[in-house]
């Protein structure tokens, strides 16, 4: 099976002054791929997603991103992808109806697709009794919910999730990753940063960074037979030990 | 523009539904002009006077009588010793003692010259000078219409008050008052509002969409300006009404030179929110950064003539104290443009200033 890359990342660097954020990472994410993107913090891959969502300029290498230039073309690299951040990502003091009609008026949707979009997807989350809410007023579950909805409005290739369940209980988090199969299973990338190991085994495949380089990269067994570990959990810390001495 | 247009509404949103940006758009203009308006005033009204009068006679009560017929005077009481002038200025009521010699009429007559002494409460200095220059206004204007005498004083003087005759306060607190809301309004509301979108994440997934920082900017000051705007209209509007404020002056000049500072406010406002990660630091930095400085050094309350130096070339760099002149120049003297191009060039050079400064910030921040 050929599989197509949506994302494509060669000798990419980020260099703070002498510090290097991002130090020379080379990877691709398939199409309908759930790519898990792990590593402690100050690992440098808030960093590295910064530069892919076209937030940031790289120092140098080369990363394309739906098939455009990071570099050049950045603007269309933002139009083609949908992003969520850790922090949680609507306006608390809006409804939920105002939300998609501001992010949907952002991406430039016509006001018909807007309403027809926001029937699908109110219906679709059983939100629609509560669509004049103030999201203020929703339960932190639904609200991540609709911030992933509202991420993918525009019907982005690649999603990028910047460590979306940060601060909620697991079977929220359970049911944000049912979310997030769905939207696999329609053709999207998933492009999702994390620090719970356990959110690891439901990713396709994970890479790993240590000190701004990616140590390791594979499924999740393929991983778990490589370092001989039993779970995520201690892979990572065979990973972390294993790279330590070498990134000093 | 369509994007434009939705990110102005969710602004507008944001605004109408905190109560207290409310307040502060609608409730501070109208309560700080009421105050200065009507509470706090530099001019004198009633002030209380007692006399210690040696002669007591028909000219004596006549000035007496002139005084007090004044509405800036009103009658403490009579004392008539001078260990008594002690006594009547601690109860903290009276602001002024006359004191007549002996024999005031007749050497006023016999020799054309007699002496009043004036003494004034100067725990508050201003209060003391006001009341003095009052109180001499008054005398003089009483030897002014005696008969002339064969040997007349050899120099008068005749002052006149223009452009404010009767030295009324909110006359020159109102373009001051523009200044200090505009500033509050302009640049602490969106500094603030910047700094909130930093605080709680969405200005990272604003500047993940398609939408380039500058408009995203833009479309934040955007209900801003109008909001100051109005803001501005409303203080005219109630200083010309209810206090009889004059503008002079070119209006359309006036709403101009208004919007102008604005601009220059909201890129003021700019500039803190690239530098605050937060609302706090916003807010602080708006209040010790521009606030005070616009209170105290703008010549909005203290006159910049009379400070020392060091403060008079700071003042040079408070914005707000080349928009006071320029304000208080067309309302109160009908001033034009040709007059004041100096000051408005000076206004567009802060703007200029400041928003490089904010987008060299900013582009270091991105790359």
């Amino acid at each position: 099976m050929t599989r197509e890359a949506v994302i494509s990342v060669q000798n990419l660097m980020k260099t703070f002054g002498s510090f290097h954020a991002v130090n020379d990472i080379s990877f691709e994410v398939y199409r309908g791929e759930i790519f898990g993107f792990l590593g402690a913090n100050g690992a440098g891959k808030t960093t590295a997603m910064k530069m892919l969502t076209g937030l940031w300029k790289p120092t140098s290498g080369q990363a394309t991103v739906a098939g455009h230039d990071v570099f050049t073309q950045a603007e269309k690299v933002k139009r083609s992808i949908g992003y969520m951040s850790q922090r949680f990502s609507l306006y608390a003091d809006l409804s939920v109806k105002e939300n998609i009609e501001l992010f949907g008026g952002i991406y430039g949707l016509s006001t018909r697709h807007i309403r027809e979009k926001r029937t699908e997807l109110l219906s679709r989350l059983e939100l629609t009794s509560s669509e004049n809410e103030l999201i203020s007023a929703l339960p932190l579950g639904w609200k991540q919910k609709l911030a992933f909805s509202v991420a993918m409005l525009h019907d982005p290739q690649i999603v990028f999730l910047d460590e979306p369940t940060g601060g909620v209980d697991p079977i929220t988090r359970r049911q944000f990753w049912d979310l997030i199969y769905e939207a696999a299973d329609m053709g999207k990338t998933i492009f999702v940063t994390t620090h719970y190991m356990d959110e690891a085994e439901y990713c396709d495949r994970i890479s790993m960074m240590v000190s701004g380089k990616i140590t390791a990269l594979g499924t999740p067994d393929d991983l778990k037979r490589q370092f001989e570990a039993k779970d995520m959990d201690e892979v990572f810390i065979k990973v972390a030990r294993h790279t330590q001495p070498i990134a000093q | 523009m369509k994007r434009f247009a939705a990110f102005v509404t969710k602004e507008f949103y944001h605004i109408l539904r905190d109560k207290r940006t409310l307040v502060i758009l609608i409730g501070m203009p109208t309560v700080m002009i009421m105050l200065f308006g009507f509470a706090i005033t530099n001019e004198l009204k009633e002030a209380r006077v007692a006399f210690l009068d040696h002669s007591n006679d028909p000219q004596t009560l006549a000035i007496q009588e002139k005084i007090l017929a004044s509405p800036y005077f009103s009658l403490s009481g009579q004392i008539s010793t001078p260990a008594e002038i002690e006594d009547i200025f601690r109860d903290g009521q009276t602001k002024l003692v006359v004191i007549f010699e002996n024999d005031f009429g007749q050497r006023l007559e016999k020799d054309g010259r007699a002496n009043i002494q004036l003494i004034a409460d100067a725990t508050d200095p201003n209060t003391a000078s006001t009341v003095v220059n009052y109180a001499q206004a008054i005398i003089l204007d009483y030897a002014r219409d005696l008969p002339p005498q064969q040997s007349p004083p050899l120099i008068s003087v005749l002052s006149q008050m223009r452009y404010n005759p009767e030295l009324n306060g909110v006359y020159y607190f109102v373009p001051g008052l523009i200044a200090i809301l505009l500033m509050l309004v302009s640049a602490m509301m969106t500094s603030i509002s910047i700094a909130r979108e930093k605080e709680t994440g969405t200005m990272e997934v604003l500047l993940a969409s398609p939408m380039k920082p500058a408009q995203i900017i833009l479309a934040k000051v955007v209900p801003y300006v109008l909001l100051s705007f109005l803001d501005a209209m409303l203080i005219l509007t109630l200083g010309k009404f209810v206090f009889g404020v004059p503008i002079l002056g070119s209006l359309a000049l006036l709403l101009g030179v208004t919007l102008l500072f604005i601009l220059l406010a909201l890129s003021l406002g700019i500039l803190i929110s690239t530098v605050s990660p937060n609302q706090q630091t916003a807010l602080l930095l708006s209040l010790m950064g521009l606030m005070l400085p616009t209170i105290l050094l703008s010549g909005f309350i203290f006159p910049i003539e009379n400070m020392p130096w060091p403060l008079q070339v700071i003042s040079n760099v408070i914005p707000a104290r080349w928009f006071i002149i320029v304000v208080k120049s067309i309302m109160l003297k009908g001033s034009g443009f040709f007059l004041l191009w100096k000051e408005i060039l000076i206004m567009f050079g802060f703007i200029l200033f400041f928003i490089a400064v904010s987008v060299r910030k900013f582009k270091i921040r991105l790359e």
